[in-house]
């Protein structure tokens, strides 16, 4: 037992540290992600649900794109493909530098790719819940289409996309383990390390399983207070 | 020219002229810009379909596909088994049976399958001594079986979800009919619930094949060569970007044939519940 406390310890013995450092990029990567996530998701569905055909097809074309994907194969295919593709312009350019791609970067526009496609369907059938008569008061307002969105629309819109979007959060913060893969120090890798350093391969899994865990409560606790503090203006009726 | 209405003899008016407005141009540009890539794609495959490169690998990738098909229809079936005990056991009154089965649901649900893979894997070095001593170490030792291993508990607990979900959704009246008939609860449960159940679960089964299938990929961290194996393998020795290509290509088809014919499937099966 006081192997083991001395093995999670923080400092010199322990592996505390380092694998707080994984939760760390774990965390940021998995906040990073989110905002360009949910901006592309909404601008995809507002795309999905537009009246003009051409614009629906190509956001489904994206959608179906990403959703159809694995999600390490589209990793690889933006951490290599970027790479190769600044290869090849450095070589057309004539400089002979080596660019490495940043893993973290790779893995927050992969997530968001991800994260957007799966999002837009939870705006989309959130969208659907809105009244057209939500619309047609805000016109009447004399407000712009910008302005019925922002301020008439899209308030009730969050309220009723939060628990899909509450739920994706949570795909999200699990598939950031991924980017392990690609060489970044997430918590999976650091655990990893520990793992093969110390010939403990169990324990430290297990405590990264944990760590997933408790990550998860802790959002589940926040986004249950989240959508009730959405829901605020409900309780007076 | 519309035919002309027989009650008023007035033809309708013809459709308005659709204006180039900004969002139908951006569309345009869009729809464009996507047809010129998937253009530039197919022309790129055809260009590259009799290359050393395909010659070289295109074996491995359908060997690939075959143990990716593997590990996704055991992983499922076991899942599926095994989810049936689980489910029942969520959804029972007792909490010695409740509370096991909501934490299994929970840990597999709430952490990554990578993580999970791994700890099965590498974690199961950690017990060889006692593995050794009941005979399971061969077991474990190899990586296919880990990650069937793996993968079945996850599907299990998705499956068993899944499961309660269409189970509590079956009202009432049908337990009591069955009872009502005389029947005793297993019969019941298998021959009246569990049929009405599934069929609203074929949906939300659906999505969890398409989640396997995807989620199949990260057998390739754990030294198995399925499709994502084999193209992490052409990779590493060509450093020709085509492999990633390929495979995108290859699980967007499989992905997309199979919701099809899912979707298909699934409004045979339900075409008595459309209204």
């Amino acid at each position: 037992m006081d192997e083991v406390l001395t093995l999670i310890s923080f400092g010199d013995q322990g592996w505390g540290d380092e694998i707080a450092e994984g939760v760390l990029v774990t965390i940021s990567l998995a906040i990073a992600t989110l905002p360009f996530g949910l901006v592309l998701g909404f601008i995809i569905a507002l795309a999905k649900k537009s009246d003009e055909p051409s614009v629906r097809m190509a956001a489904n074309i994206y959608t179906t794109i990403f959703r159809g994907l694995p999600e390490l194969l589209t990793l690889f295919l933006v951490y290599y493909g970027v790479q190769i593709g600044i290869q090849e312009l450095t070589k057309l350019m004539g400089l002979d530098v080596y660019i490495e791609v940043n893993s973290f970067a790779a893995g927050m526009v992969a997530l968001a790719l991800v994260f957007s496609s799966y999002a837009s369907e939870a705006f989309l059938s959130a969208f659907r819940g809105i009244p057209q008569g939500q619309y047609e008061g805000g016109y009447a307002l004399g407000l712009s289409r910008f302005k019925t969105l922002r301020l008439v629309v899209l308030p009730q819109l969050i309220r009723l996309a939060l628990p899909a979007l509450g739920n994706l959060w949570l795909i999200l913060l699990k598939e950031t383990a991924l980017v392990s893969v690609i060489g970044l120090s997430d918590l999976v890798r650091q655990a990893g390390i520990a793992a093969r350093v110390t010939k403990e391969p169990f324990l430290f899994f297990g405590i990264a399983c944990l760590i997933y865990l408790v990550l998860a409560m802790i959002s589940s606790a926040g986004l249950t207070r989240i959508e009730a503090w959405s829901k605020r203006g409900d309780t007076a009726r | 020219m519309t035919a002309a209405d027989p009650a008023t003899g007035m033809s309708a008016p013809p459709p308005k002229a659709r204006k180039w407005t900004g969002g139908r141009i951006t569309g345009h540009v869009l729809m464009a810009l996507w047809i010129v890539s998937g253009a530039y794609l197919v022309y790129y495959l055809a260009l590259n379909i009799g290359s050393p490169f395909v010659q070289r690998y295109w074996g491995e990738y359908v060997d690939g596909f075959f143990i990716t098909v593997q590990i996704v229809a055991i992983s499922l079936a076991i899942g599926a088994a095994l989810s049936i005990p689980i489910a029942l056991a969520r959804s029972s009154k007792l909490g010695i049976f409740r509370w096991p089965a909501y934490g299994y649901v929970y840990f597999f649900r709430g952490t990554p399958l990578l993580a999970q893979t791994f700890l099965i894997y590498y974690g199961a070095g950690t017990f060889r001594p006692e593995l050794q001593s009941i005979g399971l170490w061969s077991f474990f030792r190899d990586a296919f079986n880990c990650v069937i291993f793996a993968f079945s508990l996850n599907t299990a607990a998705y499956q068993a979800e899944i499961l309660r979900g269409a189970i509590q959704n079956v009202s009432r009246g049908q337990w009591e009919g069955g009872q009502a008939l005389g029947l005793s609860k297993a019969v019941i449960f298998v021959k009246v619930i569990l049929p009405q159940a599934l069929m609203v679960a074929l949906r939300p089964y659906g999505n969890e094949i398409i989640l396997m299938i995807k989620g199949s990929a990260i057998a390739s961290i754990v030294t198995i060569y399925d499709l994502m194996g084999e193209t992490r393998r052409a990779f590493s020795r060509s450093y020709d970007f085509q492999a990633y290509i390929w495979a995108a290509v290859l699980y967007l088809l499989i992905v997309e044939t199979l919701r099809r014919i899912w979707d298909k499937f699934e409004a045979r099966l339900t075409r008595h519940l459309k209204r």
